[in-house]
């Protein structure tokens, strides 16, 4: 004997109607035989058999209302319809239908699948617990030289460094090959590594950064360039539900170890559609790891950890960083970690937290602010996410005051997550409510008054820092 | 011993006198066909089950069944080579099979158990064997062809001579996605090999309804890739064109298209009435074209396997379906702790 039960037939339904019974006592079933029409609140849907045999007895005649989802709803006996596992244990929530025999869910050798009778994990879940590891960008050696190097230049050397160390490394992106890169950036690699390692692609972000994300799940290491971060909207899906979520989807099974990176943020002048910053839109998926540096050496040491790295990694340069110049160290196999923020500026008063381009901002408002004899921290988050929040809040404890500055829009910003965890972490350190610098809440405007506008400077900078000193 | 047929006459009877299988040219062994017929078999057994299984709520969210579209599974693998990858979207059990993963594994993570093949985590849409070279499983409509267009540039990029089969459906035909991998494949003669499985129905629209051009293998002449209608209810067919598709991938003359022309017996999932065609269509298919059936005759007739035989296979897979059916009933569902594993990784390739 076999129960035929009433059947779910969508995510959410818990009963329905038996609208109309395609078989009777004593018909001969088979698999695929519509036996029954099942009315729910959405459709009419057709009950097919699973098992063959005969129908033995039909438990609950049709018309009936309100039938709970797996009440055994007939009897299946004969050929084909041996008890098997699975059907001897329905499930016991199902509570007799109204017009249904009541004997048939009153059957006490009904138990619960055990599975079910287990309570929920809720709220049981831990929270990660991440290892307290001490972060630290590499001593320099004694003696290693520093020179004068582009952002521009600092990222090609990384990507140069790291093709010759791994042949699994590859660069494609449009332009990034005869073209020598939009911004430049890839000069030169396409000489040295040739058109196999170098790849020009057509411009078709969505098609290309799922390419990338193939060939990384196949174990290769490829760098996909968006000329700018602009376009890769287009490409958002394959970066967080391809990239980011594979991992976990497949239980660990599948790693890709991708970079995408490009200009992120406002240029100048370049109108809404080519000016936003991404930090928070990526910042805020688990399974990506979010990097954006300010100077030439971090730009550097981080992008070689990012092609290193077995996760998928947003890298966002600026391409009014590009052509500055900074020191890096030369001759060494120069690594900075991805997680750790950095501390650009000591100071007592004030802790200012930014990353990419508005760090330069902060250093310059700081400067400012020590005129009136206010001494500006300036925090340096370098990675997004996952973030270090643990530098910001020591500085915050001893300066007991926060600005956070972006580029990108306030709401659900990067200084929103920053503004809020230092608020949990170190309420009792504050000694005014934070304030956040960010764009004006608008598109970004062309007109270069009104861009001027929009975006944070220094002064805004200043005159944050001072509000929340009440000076 | 029925096929999911409805109203039929039963079992064909052999005809006693042995005779070579009708089988259009594609040459097969007794064992293969046997084979074959066993993995369809085997398909349509489980997803019935997995049908059965989500009535009694022990599946939950969608659950898509690839019941009716069974030789084209098992007749790209027949084709497929050591080393080959199969990437697919949400309607994906099938697939899982023919690659070589656990029937127990499948279903228990059709249920969300820790014995499941991604430890419950990524559910009826979302499995993946590296050991199977099967990357997926995946949701977004159109996303996987990027995605085993991506692998096929690995095989490229490597040189190992492996094809990569990139399966996706008539409505994800028309995903712009699909039309920027061909031109890339094309363009960079990568061994991919794009099966079209068209079953149709784009969830409830008729082809004729969603498609300017409803002969999905012509759709890669504005690329220059080769293409073909496939009678993708012959598994030999299947095969046999598969076959063709990979050689010409795989001696570097780059992508091949296969359109596969199917039907799906259910609806789109498990909660699709299918009002959008009648009883009548779905029958007249059953009756006329079941895959399953096509083999059995071809077997019978042939004298390569009689009733008992074609009996003693079909107890097997019944086996096989029932203890992967309890295996998925009684896996644990997976431990709390597994909530943040997998996020991220610090194991290096």
């Amino acid at each position: 004997m076999t129960d035929i039960l009433m059947p779910a037939l969508s995510p959410t339904m818990e009963e329905g109607t038996l609208a109309k019974w395609h078989v009777k006592v004593g018909d001969n079933v088979r698999s695929g035989d519509v036996i029954a029409e099942i009315e729910t609140d959405k459709a009419t849907m057709e009950v097919e058999a699973v098992d063959e045999g005969v129908i033995s007895e039909i438990l609950v005649p049709e018309g009936s209302e309100e039938v709970k989802v797996n009440t055994p709803i007939a009897r299946l006996g004969g050929e084909g319809g041996a008890a098997e596992a699975v059907e001897a244990k329905p499930e016991p929530k199902a509570q007799p239908a109204p017009a249904s025999r009541s004997e048939a869910s009153g059957d006490p050798e009904r138990k619960p699948p055990e599975v079910d009778a287990k309570p929920r994990p809720e709220g049981e879940a831990a929270a990660p617990v991440t290892p307290k590891q001490i972060l630290k960008d590499p001593e320099l050696p004694e003696g290693v030289n520093l020179v004068t190097v582009t952002v521009r230049d600092a990222l090609r050397d990384a990507m140069a460094e790291e093709m010759r160390r791994d042949g699994d490394v590859f660069l494609m992106g449009e332009e990034v090959a005869q073209y020598q890169g939009a911004y430049k950036v890839s000069r030169g690699l396409l000489d040295e590594f040739g058109p196999k390692r170098v790849i020009d692609t057509p411009i078709t972000e969505y098609g290309f950064a799922g390419l990338g994300v193939g060939a990384a799940m196949a174990g290769l290491k490829p760098i996909v360039e968006f000329m700018t971060f602009n376009f890769a909207m287009q490409a958002i899906d394959h970066i967080i539900n391809s990239a980011a979520k594979t991992l976990y989807m497949s239980g660990g099974q599948i790693r890709t170890s991708i970079v995408f990176r490009g200009p992120n943020g406002a240029a100048a002048r370049v109108g809404a559609q080519h000016s936003q910053d991404y930090a928070a839109w990526y910042g805020h998926v688990p399974g990506l790891k979010v990097l954006a540096p300010y100077d030439a050496a971090d730009a550097k040491g981080l992008l070689k950890a990012a092609i290193r790295d077995p996760n998928p990694v947003v890298f966002l340069e600026h391409e009014m960083l590009y052509g500055q110049e900074f020191d890096v160290p030369e001759g060494i196999d120069w690594v900075v970690p991805i997680g750790k923020a950095k501390v650009r500026r000591q100071g007592k008063d004030v802790t200012l937290v930014a990353y990419s381009r508005m760090v330069g901002f902060c250093l310059a408002a700081a400067e400012e602010l020590a005129k009136d004899g206010i001494e500006a921290e300036v925090v340096d988050l370098r990675t997004i996410r996952p973030m270090d929040i643990d530098t910001v809040v020591e500085s915050v404890r001893k300066t007991n005051r926060l600005v956070t500055v972006e580029e990108g829009w306030g709401p659900m910003g990067v200084g929103a997550e920053v503004a809020a965890k230092v608020t949990e972490l170190a309420f009792d350190y504050l000694d005014a409510p934070p304030i956040r610098v960010h764009q004006e809440d608008v598109p970004l405007p062309y007109a270069a008054n009104l861009e001027a506008l929009s975006m944070p400077s220094v002064e805004r900078i200043v005159k944050a820092a001072k509000a929340v000193s009440y000076k | 011993m029925a096929r999911g047929q409805t109203g039929t006459t039963g079992r064909r009877k052999a005809n006693g006198s042995a005779e070579k299988p009708k089988t259009g040219g594609v040459e097969v062994t007794k064992e293969q066909l046997l084979g074959y017929y066993r993995e369809m078999l085997l398909i349509r057994r489980f997803e019935e089950r997995a049908g059965q299984l989500y009535g009694m709520g022990l599946i939950g969210g969608f659950c898509h069944l690839y019941i009716g579209q069974e030789a084209i599974a098992v007749g790209v693998e027949a084709a497929k080579k050591a080393g080959d990858e199969v990437i697919t979207g949400y309607r994906d059990h099938g697939h899982m099979l023919t690659s070589g993963m656990d029937p127990k594994e499948v279903m228990a993570e059709l249920t969300g158990r820790i014995g499941g093949s991604s430890k419950g985590k990524g559910g009826s849409m979302h499995m993946f064997s590296t050991e199977a070279n099967f990357y997926g499983g995946h949701g977004i409509v159109g996303a996987q062809v990027p995605l085993g267009t991506g692998l096929a540039l690995a095989n490229a990029y490597r040189g190992d001579g492996r094809v990569s089969f990139a399966f996706f459906g008539d409505g994800a035909a028309n995903q712009g996605q699909v039309y920027e991998s061909f031109n890339m494949a094309e363009l960079w003669k990568l061994p991919v090999v794009y099966v079209i499985e068209n079953n149709q129905y784009a969830m409830g629209t008729a082809i004729q309804r969603s498609s300017s051009e409803t002969r999905l293998f012509k759709r890669g002449v504005s690329f220059n890739i080769p293409g073909e209608e496939v009678d993708g209810m012959d598994v030999l067919a299947v095969k046999a064109a598969t076959e063709k598709a990979a050689e010409h991938a795989r001696s570097g003359n780059g992508p091949y298209i296969l359109e596969m022309k199917t039907y799906r017996y259910r609806g789109h999932s498990m909660s699709d009435p299918a009002k959008y065609r009648t009883r009548e269509e779905v029958d007249e298919v059953r009756k006329t074209r079941d895959p399953i059936d096509h083999v059995e005759e071809l077997l019978e007739k042939s004298g390569w396997a009689d009733e008992a035989a074609l009996k003693a296979i079909d107890a097997e897979v019944k086996k096989i379906v029932a203890d992967a059916a309890e295996f998925a009933r009684t896996s644990p569902e997976p431990d709390p702790s597994e909530l943040y594993t997998d996020v991220y990784t610090e194991q290096r390739a």
